[in-house]
């Protein structure tokens, strides 16, 4: 591996990043304006319901949006580059090699006419100037790395022998056989049981700490985000309405939204009551994001908010904490006060 | 859970084996998918039994036959103590008023074409019959109920989000007021916001109505907030069933503890110090099932016996039914298995009952603490239990 060159900056800095995709119907707003960054070593969780643009970022950040179909604006430095920016010729020397992706889907994103044995050396073979034992020894490692029995033996197989979870080890040897210093992971145990998925978050962890990479796991499952995350991203509406460590996220969440979504999960360790507390109403149109606060048609604390704010001026990402911030009108009081509420119901200690 | 009503549902021994015939011109049967292989359970009036598993395990086989969408190969399925199992299609259709079904899928379960006032109203019509003030009436009563708007009523399913399809789907499933609902995974294709939606309005018509659920579902902390009894299945078995509180307080099946230690809970402190009991494997072919026990192959207290010969369902403790040679009891809530040894045996104190230690190697075996989820850096009062 090269050494990051540029010392001070993060080793992925995304700012102010927008992707729009003109429709019949109109401009979808997938994504608004979103900014983070995520250092080697590193998971960043982002969490959101469906079509809230967590995917759509993500798909931006590994240049996948074509961009014929779509407006794609903003920065998304990697080891000094932009990636927005760049040439379609340059992403592809970087996608494989020093970013990869791992799809929630391992059947519809492997080839199924290949053998899986040179899907992986393509991989290689993309990248490398190798020759065809040492792609081969390469991917046969790499197969034995991710779990996969008979490694050698395998090698000569089709995607439809393998279960889902063997596929989605496939998926993840591909994703990891050249290093990358970067994975994005899309919702990748979404389609699997829990004791595989158990298994798949697990080694993703193991292999994050071998080859240092910075991991953006995309999901909907906060027991997931619990469990692996150091950084949280909380979208919703296209946007990111609150960030922070993951202790902030589920010890000092303060956005509306966040609250809501963490009281209406329901419990495996306990039951607090017959009835959940859901979220009132659906999530907004990409295509009719609402004026001002994206969340303020579902929001129980709008009447907090003088002059008709939430409805009228977009609320900015304001520090609330040293890495903490959130995207929010209430008064800090308020907004304290809203957040001690929902920790007593899930019965942990504010503070 | 009230013992003295007679059950809704009572089903015993139900079997349901898709055939697997050869390829070619004249195909034979040359093998057997054993879906659902010997299952027993009773659904009482007015309460939920969750069956919980993973894909392939039978589950959602298990509630379609009980309403014979798929025919059972053997067994018995007593409806409100009228055994339904051979009664022809024209014998069905009283019992069919009684029971009705929501699908997991809200986009495939409703004709495109049809409008949503249509699709509640044909209950009615399928039945012949007519409520009083009439049908468009109880229909938009109905849309009300369950949270929809009644003037929609002339509106296609495509014009509404995943939430109000799948209460598109509740409204047409209680139109006539049915006695038991089979719920298969009805909220696993919703986002959590409106998940819980869902399952408060399922729980709120339950009260109301004195509906009784079978709720097939593979998310246990879903089934744990609207179950009464929860049943765990895997490989076409019921492995364990017990009142909610009993399976998720005090698990006995080894399968049970390996499901529920691998659902991360969203709490990182809490769920960094669980200890994790990682499965090995995947799941084996319901067409080729393992000899003895189903779960030998991948499970952590796997002796001899259990390749051989197969653990009949006992019952434990009252209402608590387990099918497993070694059941976990002596972990109770003190300790939890980290790894797979399968040559592990308790090592028994003098009056013969479990020391907690174990011949051999201890290293697998951690005092963890009173709480179930407790981990070792658990402090010794950590505050709000974390599994009760």
């Amino acid at each position: 591996m090269t050494e990051i060159s540029n010392v001070q900056r993060p080793f992925l800095e995304v700012s102010d990043l927008a992707v729009q995709f003109p429709t019949e119907d109109g401009i979808v707003h997938a994504v608004d304006g979103v900014s983070f960054s995520i250092e080697r070593g590193q998971t960043l969780a982002i969490v959101g319901e469906s079509g809230s643009g967590k995917s759509v970022t993500a798909q931006a950040v590994m240049g996948l949006i074509n961009k014929r179909n779509a407006d794609v604006s903003g920065q998304a430095i990697f080891d000094g580059e932009d990636l927005v920016a760049m040439s379609d010729e340059g992403l592809r020397k970087l996608r494989g090699s020093k970013m990869a992706m791992i799809f929630q889907d391992p059947m519809s994103s492997l080839h199924p006419f290949y053998r899986i044995g040179d899907q992986l050396t393509e991989a290689v073979n993309a990248h490398h100037k190798v020759s065809k034992a040492d792609a081969r020894e390469r991917a046969i490692e790499m197969l034995h790395k991710v779990g996969i029995p008979l490694p050698a033996k395998r090698f000569d197989d089709y995607p439809h022998q393998f279960s889902g979870g063997m596929r989605q080890r496939v998926m993840i040897a591909m994703a990891l056989i050249n290093s990358p210093s970067l994975l994005i992971a899309d919702e990748p145990t979404t389609a699997l049981d829990v004791t595989v998925q158990a298994q798949i978050i697990e080694l993703i962890s193991q292999l994050q700490q071998e080859f240092d990479t910075a991991v953006i796991l995309i999901t909907h499952d906060l027991g997931i985000v619990a469990e692996v995350a150091d950084e949280v991203a909380v979208m919703y509406g296209a946007r990111i309405v609150e960030r922070g460590s993951v202790d902030d996220i589920f010890y000092h969440p303060q956005m509306p939204y966040t609250l809501g979504l963490l009281a209406s999960v329901p419990r495996l360790n306990e039951v607090r009551s017959d009835r959940l507390d859901p979220i009132p109403g659906n999530p907004p149109s990409p295509i009719r994001l609402p004026a001002g606060c994206v969340f303020n048609p579902r929001c129980a604390h709008q009447d907090q908010v003088a002059d008709d704010l939430c409805r009228t001026v977009r609320p900015a990402l304001q520090n609330v904490g040293p890495a903490h911030q959130v995207r929010c009108h209430l008064p800090a009081t308020e907004r304290q006060a809203a957040a001690d509420l929902t920790l007593s119901l899930l019965g942990r200690p504010g503070r | 859970m009230n013992e003295s009503k007679e059950p809704v549902l009572r089903v015993t021994d139900l079997r349901t084996y898709f055939p697997v015939r050869s390829k070619g011109l004249f195909p034979k049967t040359i093998g057997q998918v054993k879906a659902v292989d010997g299952v027993s359970f009773m659904v009482h009036p007015g309460q939920t039994l969750g069956l919980v598993g993973e894909s392939g395990c039978g589950k959602s086989t298990t509630g379609r036959s009980v309403l014979r969408l798929v025919e059972p190969t053997s067994g018995h399925i007593e409806f409100d103590g009228v055994d339904v199992t051979n009664l022809s299609h024209k014998e069905m259709v009283p019992i069919r008023r009684k029971a009705a079904m929501i699908f997991q899928d809200p986009y495939n379960a409703l004709n495109p074409r049809h409008t949503v006032g249509a699709i509640i109203s044909a209950p009615f019509s399928v039945q012949g019959v007519t409520p009083p003030g009439g049908v468009r009436k109880a229909v938009k009563e109905l849309m009300e109920r369950v949270g929809l708007n009644p003037e929609h009523y002339n509106r296609y399913p495509a014009e509404f989000s995943g939430g109000q399809r799948q209460r598109i789907g509740i409204a047409r499933a209680v139109a006539l007021r049915p006695r038991f609902i089979v719920c298969d995974e009805p909220v696993s294709a919703l986002d959590v916001s409106i998940q819980a939606q869902v399952i408060n309005l399922l729980r709120d018509l339950q009260d109301e109505f004195g509906i009784a659920y079978l709720f097939v579902a593979h998310d246990l902390a879903v089934v744990r907030q609207i179950s009464h009894q929860v049943a765990v299945m895997y490989l076409g078995h019921v492995m364990e069933l017990a009142t909610r509180e009993d399976l998720y307080a005090r698990p006995l099946h080894p399968y049970t503890h390996a499901l529920l230690s691998a659902i991360p809970i969203p709490d990182p402190r809490a769920q960094k110090q669980r200890e994790h009991i990682m499965l090995s494997g995947d799941l084996p072919s319901p067409a080729a099932p393992p000899s003895g026990c189903v779960f030998h192959t991948r499970c952590f207290q796997a002796q001899d016996i259990c390749a051989v010969e197969k653990p009949e369902p006992t019952e434990f403790e009252p209402g608590h039914q387990v099918a497993c040679h070694f059941p976990i009891e002596e972990f109770l809530g003190t300790k939890e298995i980290i790894g797979p040894d399968p040559g592990l045996t308790p090592r028994l104190g003098a009056d013969g009952s479990p020391t907690g230690e174990y011949e051999g190697s201890n290293d697998l075996i951690r005092e963890l603490g009173t709480d179930y989820g407790a981990g070792p850096n658990t402090p010794i009062d950590p505050g709000p239990a974390i599994w009760r």
